[in-house]
């Protein structure tokens, strides 16, 4: 058979067929708009009735989505909204979240060591590292700009 | 041109043979045709990895219970299937007392199987031999993807791996009750396909199952249609659509009688598996649901059967390794004497 | 009605940020976690050139709840803690902006991981 597999690569990714991308966007804008509305209810919670700080009250707001992606991460059902929502559950910190929370929840199989411990952050650890060493290059340029402060 | 068609001396016969499901399976339109099934995917196992393997062990055990045959007459086992280092069917097979034969060929494996079982069968000292596959959606995809509560999307591409298993108990003698023949045997080629996308497995396939099923009609001059069935095993809609488009490009138009396990395992309208199943359970199961009773029953006669892989794991595609295809051809008849039951 | 109009563009910026990522995910063949990865640094970028505490000032959670709030939130860490600390603050800015967030990650997902176990799909 005749088969020039450069050509091909380019044919196939035209057959194939496209995710619905302005259905998808819809469901990522009004879920993803959705989570972050309600942290901002909840940002006013604690910082109204509850008189936290301001820094605390942002703190808090992330400790509450963060517990219940995990919860319901745990229950099963985030994956379930995810397939909807896509970006819309990825890009608020319920993504990272969830990144966190489920690879722990795979690998309990294999232990709360080597499963849970080892492998809690296969996917959310990116995310750690590329967001401190740009945090810690920041931080030296900052250090420069201070005229090497020590 | 290199003859690649294997005619086994005395066609070895299909004895029998057992499947074993999981829910979405069952929910499937050959849901009803498993021998066992468990709504939970789990088969009382703690891990997907054990339920897997579990799988396979029931499938094997059904398979000789309905053929009435022991493990012991087992003269070579052959089984797959997608966990490193085939786990699933050393874990599962474990205390089957044959010589075991782990094999891999990603969801081609059933026929791989076939192959490999047929070709033990022309040595005078094999009587029985079995193969056994199977993919557990959950082993496979913490495995290859990502955890299982990850919340992504998928795309329509995509296919859904099967959570099944197959056991398949042949014979050399051809006197025996069984539901088909292998008449013919072309092993397959691995061929490039040259895509990296591990989402589009049906289209990474496709050029290995037109090679194979090509290189089958040019060397036996015979064409699609002298069928009665040709038989993918996992290309799913998209793969099944760019595959009979090498055959029309290469001389085989309007081929009419093709059919595909994995574009036909789910009820694709409803169970939201996107291009269709996939894995070794796919074509590992569907022969047995779908295709053997056909044969059985003498409502098709001669079916071109060949289950498709996609040979890569996680690490090759972070790699950006494209991914190879391959597919192992049978070819199945039905049993002169069809009336005998499996 | 100033909560209302908070919560109205929360809703928006953090509803259009994921759409940026819709959009990348779904015509480029970058990965969820290539995606996530990409935001935290911009993240990070936009923070230290001022201009995600412009974005902040207007949405609020709209910018801090989405994963560049998380790297803008490390680049003010960073920046105050080299302030205070001098060169130290290089290295002890980042992880702790960013503590509160993974502590409560890491201990919800250990419980998650302890009290459940995943299901079939």
């Amino acid at each position: 058979m005749k088969f020039d597999k450069n050509k091909y690569r380019i044919y196939a990714k035209q057959h194939a067929g496209r995710s619905p991308l302005a259905k998808n966007c819809l469901f990522a804008f009004l879920i993803g708009g959705g989570i972050c509305a309600a942290g901002e209810l909840l940002y006013a919670l604690f910082s109204g009735p509850l008189r936290c700080e301001e820094k605390e009250s942002g703190l808090w707001v992330s400790v509450t989505l963060i517990f219940l992606s995990a919860l319901f991460t745990g229950l099963g059902i985030f994956d379930r909204i995810a397939k909807h929502a896509g970006a819309g559950t990825l890009v608020p910190i319920t993504g990272f979240a969830n990144a966190v929370a489920s690879p722990a929840i795979d690998a309990k199989s294999e232990g709360f060591v080597l499963g849970v411990g080892a492998k809690m952050f296969t996917v959310a650890g990116p995310v750690l590292l590329y967001g401190t060493a740009a945090g810690a290059v920041w931080g030296l340029i900052c250090w420069i700009l201070s005229r090497g402060r020590i | 041109m290199k003859r690649r068609i294997l005619y086994p001396g005395t066609p070895p016969v299909i004895l029998g043979c057992a499947t074993v499901g999981g829910r979405r399976e069952k929910e499937g339109p050959f849901g009803a045709l498993f021998d066992l099934t468990d709504k939970t995917d789990r088969f009382r196992k703690k891990t997907w990895e054990t339920a897997e393997a579990e799988m396979q062990r029931l499938a094997l055990c059904k398979a000789l219970e309905k053929t009435g045959k022991s493990a012991m007459e087992i003269d070579a086992l052959f089984a797959g299937d997608l966990i490193n280092q085939c786990a699933a069917s050393v874990f599962g097979l474990v205390n089957v007392p044959a010589p075991f034969f782990g094999i891999f060929g990603a969801c081609s494996t059933l026929t791989e199987g076939l192959t490999l079982a047929s070709l033990a069968l022309e040595n005078p000292g094999v009587s029985l031999t079995a193969v056994v596959t199977s993919s557990h959606n959950c082993s496979a995809e913490r495995q290859f993807r990502s955890p299982l509560e990850y919340g992504g999307q998928r795309p329509p591409t995509s296919q859904w791996t099967v959570t099944g298993a197959g056991a398949y108990l042949l014979s050399g003698r051809a006197e025996e009750g069984c539901c088909a023949r292998v008449t013919a045997l072309l092993p397959g080629i691995a061929v490039d396909s040259g895509l990296t996308d591990s989402s589009n497995m049906g289209a990474a396939m496709a050029p290995a199952a037109a090679d194979t099923f090509l290189s089958y009609f040019a060397e036996s001059g015979e064409r699609p249609e002298d069928y009665d069935l040709i038989v993918t095993g996992d290309l799913g809609a998209e793969g099944s659509s760019l595959f009979l488009e090498f055959l029309a490009e290469n001389g085989c138009p309007n081929v009419k009688n093709h059919e595909d396990c994995g574009a036909l395992i789910y009820d694709r309208k409803r169970a939201d598996v996107h291009s269709g199943g996939s894995g070794c359970g796919c074509a590992g199961t569907m022969l047995a649901n779908r295709y053997l009773p056909l044969l059985l029953r003498g409502e098709k006669r001669r079916i071109l059967f060949a289950a498709t892989g996609a040979l890569m794991n996680a690490a090759s595609v972070q790699q950006g390794l494209s991914i190879p295809g391959i597919a192992h051809l049978v070819r199945l008849e039905s049993p002169e004497n069809g009336k005998e039951k499996i | 009605m100033t909560l209302f109009f908070a919560i109205c563009k929360a809703f928006l910026v953090g509803g259009l940020l994921c759409v940026i990522a819709q959009i990348l995910i779904d015509e480029t063949a970058m990965t969820p976690a290539r995606i996530l990865t990409l935001y935290v640094v911009s993240g990070v970028a936009l923070g230290a050139l001022g201009v995600y505490e412009k974005l902040v000032d207007f949405a609020g959670r709209g910018a801090t709840v989405p994963l560049t709030g998380f790297g803008y939130a490390i680049a003010k860490g960073v920046k105050e803690a080299v302030a205070e600390s001098g060169f130290s603050g290089i290295f002890t800015g980042a992880l702790t902006a960013a503590a509160g967030g993974t502590c409560a990650a890491m201990l919800f997902s250990l419980a998650a991981a302890a009290l459940f176990s995943s299901k079939p799909k």
